[in-house]
């Protein structure tokens, strides 16, 4: 149900020519904001070409700077996602199992890390653990502290996926299992899950752009992820309002890339349907930072 | 323990934490509501600066916002709220976190229009309410209630991302303070709880409440 056919009827001419005065306040607004941009950086002489070229002429601001934080960017992205998988499927088969002593435990797991910040862990992890850890080199410390952070984190949001998405299949298959002989885990394993699986596809992926703007937070513990590599490259060239902005602009091309994915794959898997549960959307509710 | 509670100010960080949900919450709240005001309105251009503006701030890193606040906003661009510089970087945090979370408020709401089935609107109509009416008895009401229970999720994510203006505000802040007694007593796990157990305390009435109140107030169909 898209919004505009709820709230409005097609416009008369009264409305349209309403419309038309407000596409020229609209465009008025933009031009407006725009121009209050450009006085700012102008005045304070942010637009001058040193700033700028070096992203174009020189190979070193990619080669040095934004290519490897990208690269850890996605490094600890991606260890996260495969981690918070293996977590989430554990704890939410946990919080779906018949003995209640695991059903709680599980439950009280997943609902703490679900309400503490990631920052926090982020913090207390590196600087209580593994900054001082005799057993991991020390340009490991960062890393395992933004991958378990982002794991404990978002693994709870996938077992809580997990959960929903094995309650949102018709009853009929779990009874179906039952009937043939199989038991509660063998039913969850071989014929509930796979399928909520397939129905929470669309929402994991959306959850992967959670992951990959919480890595920025892994700055805090001097990550050299893609922020901390604009900061340095910021310094290195006196440039750094162009170096944040172009950092800006790479998280939002992937992030956005990553939501139309979702949604794509969410297009497919209901044309596909082969899951008995409908398709879970990517959550538009806020992930942390 | 006895030790850290009393050379660190927790509570005083906490306070920094309520203050910064407060505000920055109704900031989100009056931006969210102008963004998903623009986002359902007739116009192109007005729908396009709406989707715009989500796009753009919900694709990018708070952590990125908030180091922008300061190390761009103020340093190098010149935009000073406060002559103090402890004031300034708090204000800017209130601003970044309401800037960033009205992406969200903006979805929440238009995910509460997008629950009222056509019909409604149709049926306010054919027994003659004029838009305004309509808008007022039967779609408004619908959309508030259908938006209680994301727009909770939000405010809980807010107030768990208020932690992220550490970056600026250092040890003012819950996280910042965190990190700083971390380092100085080594890992102490009670201290963690105790940050953790704060946090459980602001969010966990908040989801229960708007989990009740959304299912209390759902509009039967």
């Amino acid at each position: 149900m898209s919004a505009e056919t709820v709230l409005f009827d097609a416009p008369g001419p009264k409305a349209r020519l309403r419309h038309r005065i407000l596409t020229g306040v609209g465009a008025l607004l933009v031009l407006l904001a725009l121009w209050v941009v450009y006085r700012k950086m102008d005045s304070a002489n942010q637009l001058q070409g040193f700033m700028w070229e070096p992203f174009v002429t020189d190979k070193a601001v990619w080669t040095a700077y934004l290519l490897p934080g990208l690269w850890e960017t996605a490094k600890a992205a991606a260890a996260s996602v495969v981690l918070a998988g293996a977590f989430g499927i554990i704890f939410g088969m946990g919080r779906l199992s018949p003995f209640r002593s695991v059903r709680w435990v599980s439950s009280v797991v997943v609902e703490f890390f679900r309400s503490v910040p990631v920052l926090l862990m982020m913090v207390f992890f590196f600087f209580g653990y593994f900054a001082t850890a005799s057993w991991l080199p020390n340009q490991y410390a960062p890393f395992a502290a933004v991958v378990l952070a982002l794991t404990l984190y978002n693994g709870s949001v996938i077992a809580e996926l997990v959960r929903s998405g094995v309650h949102s299949l018709p009853k009929g298959q779990s009874e179906a299992g039952m009937s043939i002989g199989l038991t509660d885990f063998q039913t969850l394993r071989i014929v509930q899950l796979p399928q909520a699986l397939r129905a929470m596809l669309p929402a994991l992926v959306g959850q992967l752009v959670v992951v990959l703007k919480d890595t920025a937070l892994g700055t805090v513990v001097l990550y050299p992820e893609l922020l901390t590599s604009a900061k340095t490259l910021g310094s290195a060239y006196a440039n750094t309002v162009p170096a944040y902005l172009v950092a800006a602009f790479l998280f939002i091309v992937i992030n956005y890339l990553l939501t139309r994915l979702a949604s794509y794959v969410e297009g497919f898997m209901q044309r596909k349907k082969r899951s008995a549960g409908t398709p879970m959307a990517a959550a538009s509710a806020a992930g942390p930072a | 323990m006895g030790d850290i509670l009393r050379n660190y100010d927790i509570l005083g960080a906490f306070w920094v934490t309520i203050q910064l949900s407060v505000l920055s919450a109704v900031g989100a709240l009056v931006i969210g509501t102008v963004i998903a005001v623009l986002r359902v309105s007739p116009v192109g251009i007005l729908r396009t600066i709406g989707s715009l503006y989500v796009n753009l701030i919900r694709n990018t890193p708070l952590t990125l916002l908030m180091a922008f606040s300061i190390l761009g906003m103020t340093f190098i661009l010149g935009l000073q709220l406060d002559e103090q510089a402890t004031r300034n970087a708090y204000w800017w945090a209130v601003i970044m976190l309401a800037v960033y979370h009205a992406a969200f408020v903006c979805e929440a709401l238009r995910s509460g229009v997008n629950t009222i089935p056509a019909g409604q609107a149709e049926a306010a109509r054919s027994i003659g309410l004029t838009f305004a009416q309509s808008m007022r008895e039967v779609l408004l009401p619908q959309a508030f209630r259908g938006s209680i229970a994301p727009l909770g999720s939000v405010l809980i994510a807010l107030i768990k991302n208020t932690t992220v203006a550490a970056v600026i505000l250092g040890t003012a802040e819950s996280a910042g303070l965190l990190a700083e007694i971390t380092e100085n007593e080594g890992a102490s796990l009670p201290t963690f709880f105790i940050f953790a157990l704060g946090f459980v305390i602001l969010t966990l009435p908040i989801g229960i409440a708007t989990t009740n109140l959304s299912r209390r107030l759902s509009v039967k169909r």
